[in-house]
């Protein structure tokens, strides 16, 4: 796949590492990767994966190390000039002493194409604290504010880093239906998230990382049937998880309480030794994969 | 420019930043001149006091306020809103036009507080002396305020308020806000190297001085440079651009 490299996002080979006092931590270990414009992509993994020290090269907010970053043809650099690249930060504070009309009207006015400002605040509704400072407002709509910022530029690309933390579950709900109303005006989305639920049900596709490194590449389902796993529930109090990764067919064990959650590649093996092994394991139930399954595998 | 109709709006939204810069100065003046108006010959120079405090706490206040462009910088980049700015159009040229501006629209409202205040008490200047000793001011706060950009771009939004205030508090002291430096010895040498004390100077026109020579132009443009090209080095440092 090559549609990246003029018309949307062209990653080769993109490294980072940072010093610490510990020593040098490689965040990112090499990613190459091609999303074509238009596409809404899920960046998946767990905390330290490596996901935003990737979306902050790709934004051009630091530098990578090595390998290169396209967007729309150019580097991020010019990508933001030319105000085609709206984006949603994690954490960060706004701005203080201005309203939220009158900071969202102060970006707009660096947009070639800017959205209508009241029409945006209507959009994530925030119209009722359109008034207030931004230094007043609580977390959840500062986010919110947040957001507004992203879609009043009116960018052909969206890049959001862990867009919905700490957001209830209705906010995060009406966040997602109003971003797949705007998704599918052609724009292309890029969000991290650790939400599985959220790559699942908005992206057409996912990016696994783990580890600095892309483990798995595709549309949910398809990541689901790569790991063409099923998962094994049972109540087995007492047994290290260490035990029971050694049996055949398991690939990966997850323990909740007295309940553990085996995940596996042939689930027919593992049952039979499970059962062998194990005799007072009970409530036994065989599941199909989910893509928290495959997430806990993949990442491992 | 909407963008820096807001970034004014905001600067004199916030009271502390306000406080600092108008109200300190204006309220000094008017603490030391009011009681002591009459007096027409400070210290023996035949110069009169409200007309001497009027033009040091001029240069005092403008100075403070183009250097606390450092505060809001470094306040901005700790919160995180630096690298929001980052993913606008907003051009690095832009931003820091924007900053200086903000700043010098701050040190113009107080000069021109204190030129008002000190009318008030009947201090009368010519024409010339007015424009001149305010020509020269403006001029003399080019090199603070690159030192502004440049101490916000260095230091974190805990520690820039001491920073910012340590750093003007020792220019002004040496520079001769606070009384005249002697017209000879280790001290007098050491703050003709400064743009503080060409900006005395230059505030001094007001009271018939003849602002600055060669030696105080070259001062002023040689701190500008240094400053200006240490703030671009330290901006590009902070934000791996270059």
């Amino acid at each position: 796949m090559s549609a990246g490299v003029d018309t949307g996002i062209a990653l080769r080979g993109l490294k980072k590492t940072y010093r610490t006092s510990d020593g040098p931590i490689e965040a990112v270990r090499g990613i190459d990767l091609d999303i074509a414009a238009g596409q809404t992509l899920a960046l998946l993994g767990p905390n330290g994966a490596g996901k935003s020290t990737t979306i902050d090269m790709l934004l051009g907010l630091s530098r990578p190390d090595g390998g290169t970053v396209t967007v729309f043809g150019g580097t991020p650099e010019q990508a933001v000039a030319a105000g085609s690249v709206g984006a949603m930060l994690q954490a960060g504070a706004l701005m203080r002493d201005l309203t939220v009309r009158e900071l969202l009207l102060q970006l707009a006015s660096l947009y070639p194409q800017a959205e209508d400002v009241d029409k945006t605040m209507e959009l994530v509704e925030i119209t009722e604290i359109a008034n207030q400072r931004t230094q007043k407002l609580s977390g959840g709509q500062a986010q919110r504010v947040r957001f507004a910022m992203a879609l009043l530029t009116n960018a052909d690309l969206l890049v959001l880093d862990e867009p919905t933390v700490g957001m209830d579950v209705e906010s995060r709900h009406a966040f997602w239906t109003t971003m797949r109303r705007l998704a599918s005006g052609g724009r292309t989305v890029l969000f991290a998230t650790h939400y599985l639920e959220e790559a699942d049900e908005f992206a057409d596709r996912v990016v696994l990382m783990a580890h600095g490194e892309v483990v798995a590449d595709g549309t949910p389902n398809e990541i689901k049937a790569k790991v063409g796993s099923k998962t094994i529930r049972a109540t087995l109090p007492d047994v290290p998880a260490a035990d029971l990764e050694r049996l055949p067919g398991v690939t990966a064990v997850e323990r909740r309480g007295t309940g553990v959650v085996l995940a596996c590649s042939d689930s027919d093996a593992a049952i039979r030794a499970l059962v062998a092994a194990f005799p007072e394991a009970h409530n036994i139930e065989i599941g199909g994969g989910s893509l928290e399954e495959a997430f806990l595998e993949l990442t491992a | 420019m909407t963008y820096l109709r807001y970034e004014l709006l905001r600067t004199i939204r916030n009271r502390r930043f306000f406080i600092i810069s108008l109200a300190i100065p204006v309220v000094i003046y008017i603490l030391v001149a009011a009681p002591n108006h009459h007096a027409q010959n400070l210290a023996g120079t035949g110069i009169p006091l409200k007309v001497y405090f009027m033009v040091s706490l001029a240069g005092f206040g403008s100075m403070n306020a183009v250097l606390s462009a450092g505060t809001r910088i470094a306040a901005e980049r700790t919160t995180g809103w630096n690298r929001q700015l980052r993913l606008t159009p907003l051009s690095t040229r832009a931003y820091f036009a924007t900053k200086v501006v903000t700043g010098y629209a701050v040190a113009g409202a107080t000069i021109a507080l204190l030129y008002l205040v000190g009318a008030g008490f009947g201090v009368r200047l010519g024409a010339t002396h007015w424009a001149e000793m305010t020509g020269y001011m403006l001029v003399g706060l080019i090199p603070f305020t690159a030192l502004g950009i440049l101490l916000g771009h260095l230091v974190t939004a805990d520690a820039v308020g001491p920073t910012v205030g340590g750093v003007g508090a020792f220019l002004a002291f040496l520079g001769g806000f606070w009384f005249p430096v002697g017209q000879s010895g280790v001290l007098h040498y050491v703050a003709q190297a400064l743009p503080s004390y060409w900006l005395v100077q230059a505030s001094h026109v007001g009271l018939g001085g003849s602002g600055w020579g060669r030696e105080g132009w070259l001062v002023i443009a040689i701190w500008t440079v240094a400053a200006a090209r240490l703030a671009m080095r330290a901006y590009a440092r902070d934000t791996g651009r270059s």
